[in-house]
């Protein structure tokens, strides 16, 4: 008879916090349509590569008009019956190469002063300028940049009477297409392990300094409620926002990019709740003190930030020097990309993410001991 | 429970001292608490009263001294204390997207009650028209209500509110009165109330604690502390006549008291009506000012607070 009495607190503090989450509509579009959208921009702009266009300009010394282009066309000139050559209003001619397989690309020079000229090199407009000078053709252009090296080394070809086109006479280039080696492919489990980092550091670390900044703590805890149970149902609704919200991304990007999870699925559930793990300890280290949002805000910053940029969630961190690399690959959040990664594309199993998961389990379970044991509840 | 005749000392607080840094928040404070008694401790903003009563509450640890509830201390008995004491705290805010009865619930999961035991704080509270409201949508006044409607879910043995009706409009309070005023009746629960709002340790308490700059100045009942006071009678007085010219210092050097010359309005405090009254008086008729009127008032603990510090009880 004297069952009526409510069940245990853990489930009712699960219930709150969930309750909590789901009726900010914000919730709604920061955790799930914002990756989201993320994922179909950068997938679209990465993956599906219109023509390629690329814009020289051209500096014309002592030439009478009438000749306005003679360095131009004498470049261009040994092509000019194949390919469509058209000229618009401003005088600008553009050459237009067709190449199935490295894709078609058009050349537009321009006709500018040496002034504007390198006002658009260092917008970033134009790579490379290309001055006549008495008949002398002369490139300039950043030897470190590589798309002005390469723009560089198509626009000498041609000079010469060549073209860098796809010769199929002497070799194969087979364009890799299939899944699994695009952009999307390496992006998706970045943002998937991105969007675990950043829904504990914000929603967690944000949600317990406001509370106590409410004094919210302090009246929770005046009462025969477990602490720990507080925290712990904290990191169990995130965790499930967390499971909900990479699924919803998975989905889309199966139907939209016809992504496939290559490797073990259990290997990937191991490894995406180590890296809730890790990143709840580090959010409860993190909010262990303040109850002052700015503070709390540049402190969340400061571990979220480096990451994102470092960890490779949008492109290869490779490029890095090695010696930042060997610091880079050990931070949680490289950790946690690479791994998931490695299911994804590359078919990891168990065996490949035990150790990472471990190590990520360790430092969640460190940072949130520590942090429990600084905790300011008032 | 039919101790009647020497009723049980619930809070036992003995010379207790608590400082931050450079203030001296609570300076030596004795106070016992009797089962049934509702406790107001009055005084002015940064008397003491909240360090006073978060240490009571178990959440601030005194420097020295110490502190017993029902016979025992915080330490190792954090679990048993929490299950007899309800808490208001100065301005708790609660999960703003959580509605009333779902924070009740919540609430009443950490006590294990029965769910019918929310309908009843409902009811008590008077939010059943807010029941699904969220908190963030409450006035403030409700919100005040709903954190008292918290504070007795678990059927407290003892109560602690820290100021409950601060910046609340008059009928807010006088709700919030009503709801005390009836758990008064029952005699089951003890209470200390902070509050710097004498009507409120006037209309509530049976027993007033003065607190001020960490240190109990006075307590009694009401008319205990009113006693006290009692040589010195308040006389309110309003005047007419050219009261531009008339020089009131003739009177404030045989008399203590208080003026406003813009409204004509005054309090005289005088020891002997029948010497000091008179001169006042005839002070005035040789002035050509007229009194248009004169009344003893009941002195109050503002008076008593005034005449111990110095200072009134809403001086910040």
């Amino acid at each position: 008879m004297t069952r009526n009495t409510l069940e245990h607190h853990l489930p009712q503090l699960i219930i709150a916090h969930f309750k909590e989450i789901i009726r900010e509509p914000g919730v709604i579009f920061w955790g799930i349509v914002f990756p989201i959208l993320m994922a179909l921009g950068l997938g679209i702009a990465f993956t599906k590569k219109p023509d390629l266009v690329r814009t020289v300009a051209i500096i014309e010394n002592n030439v009478k008009s009438g000749g306005g282009d003679s360095a131009v066309t004498d470049l261009i000139k040994p092509f000019t019956d194949q390919f469509t050559l058209s000229r618009n209003e401003e005088g600008e001619l553009s050459l237009k190469i067709p190449d199935e397989q490295l894709g078609n690309m058009t050349y537009i020079f321009t006709p500018k002063s040496w002034n504007e000229a390198t006002i658009l090199l260092k917008r970033g407009q134009i790579n490379l300028i290309l001055e006549n000078k008495g008949g002398q053709l002369y490139y300039h252009f950043d030897p470190m940049n590589p798309e002005a090296q390469l723009l560089y080394l198509k626009l000498s070809q041609i000079h010469g009477g060549k073209l860098i086109q796809t010769d199929l006479s002497r070799s194969q280039i087979e364009p890799l297409t299939v899944t699994g080696t695009r952009y999307i492919d390496f992006l998706i489990p970045g943002l998937i392990a991105m969007g675990v980092m950043m829904s504990c550091m914000w929603g967690l670390s944000y949600g317990i300094i406001d509370k106590r900044s409410k004094k919210l703590l302090r009246r929770m805890i005046a009462t025969p409620m477990r602490k720990s149970n507080f925290l712990i149902s904290l990191i169990t609704v995130r965790l499930g926002m967390n499971i909900i919200e990479s699924l919803l991304l998975f989905l889309f990007a199966y139907m939209f990019f016809d992504i496939s999870i290559q490797g073990d699925l259990i290997a990937l559930l191991i490894v995406f709740i180590a890296g809730n793990v890790a990143f709840s300890g580090i959010a409860i280290f993190i909010s262990s003190r303040t109850a002052n949002n700015e503070i709390g805000n540049g402190l969340i910053n400061a571990v979220v930030l480096p990451m994102m940029v470092l960890s490779g969630i949008f492109f290869s961190y490779h490029n890095f020097p090695d010696w930042a690399i060997s610091v880079i690959d050990k931070l949680p959040l490289t950790l946690l990309a690479d791994h998931i990664r490695g299911i994804f594309i590359e078919g990891s199993g168990i065996p490949e993410i035990l150790l990472p998961s471990v190590i990520l389990s360790a430092i969640g379970i460190g940072f949130f001991s520590i942090g429990l044991k600084i905790f300011r509840w008032y | 429970m039919s101790d009647q005749n020497s009723p049980e000392v619930v809070i036992d607080v003995q010379q207790v001292f608590k400082s931050f840094k450079q203030v001296k928040a609570v300076r030596g404070i004795d106070l016992q608490v009797y089962q049934g008694q509702f406790l107001a401790l009055l005084g002015p903003n940064g008397a003491g009263k909240t360090t006073l009563v978060e240490m009571i509450e178990g959440i601030q640890k005194p420097d020295s001294g110490r502190i017993f509830i029902h016979g025992k201390s915080w330490k190792g008995n954090e679990e048993s204390l929490h299950r007899l004491i309800g808490i208001s705290l100065q301005e708790t805010r609660f999960i703003d997207k959580l509605t009333v009865a779902e924070t009740l619930r919540l609430f009443a999961s950490f006590y294990q009650l029965p769910a019918r035991r929310i309908e009843e704080i409902i009811e008590l509270a008077g939010l059943q028209e807010k029941r699904k409201s969220y908190v963030v949508n409450l006035s403030g006044g409700q919100r005040q209500r709903l954190a008292l409607g918290i504070a007795l879910l678990n059927q407290p043995k003892i109560l602690l509110l820290d100021e409950p009706t601060t910046g609340l409009d008059p009928t807010a309070r006088r709700d919030i009165w009503q709801i005390l005023l009836n758990l008064h009746e029952s005699r089951q629960t003890s209470l200390i109330l902070t509050t710097h709002y004498m009507e409120e340790a006037e209309q509530l308490c049976d027993f007033i604690v003065l607190i001020d700059k960490g240190k109990i100045i006075s307590q009694g009942t009401l008319n205990q502390l009113l006693a006290q006071d009692k040589e010195v009678k308040n006389i309110e007085f309003s005047l007419e006549g050219n009261l531009s010219n008339f020089n009131i210092s003739q009177i404030q050097k045989d008399i203590q008291m208080d003026w406003d010359e813009k409204s004509g309005k005054g309090i005289l405090y005088i020891k002997s009506i029948e010497n000091q009254l008179p001169n006042f008086i005839s002070t005035l008729r040789a002035n050509n000012i007229s009194l248009k009127n004169i009344e003893c008032r009941r002195p109050t603990l503002n008076d008593l607070f005034l005449s111990l510090t110095g200072r009134e009880l809403h001086d910040a």
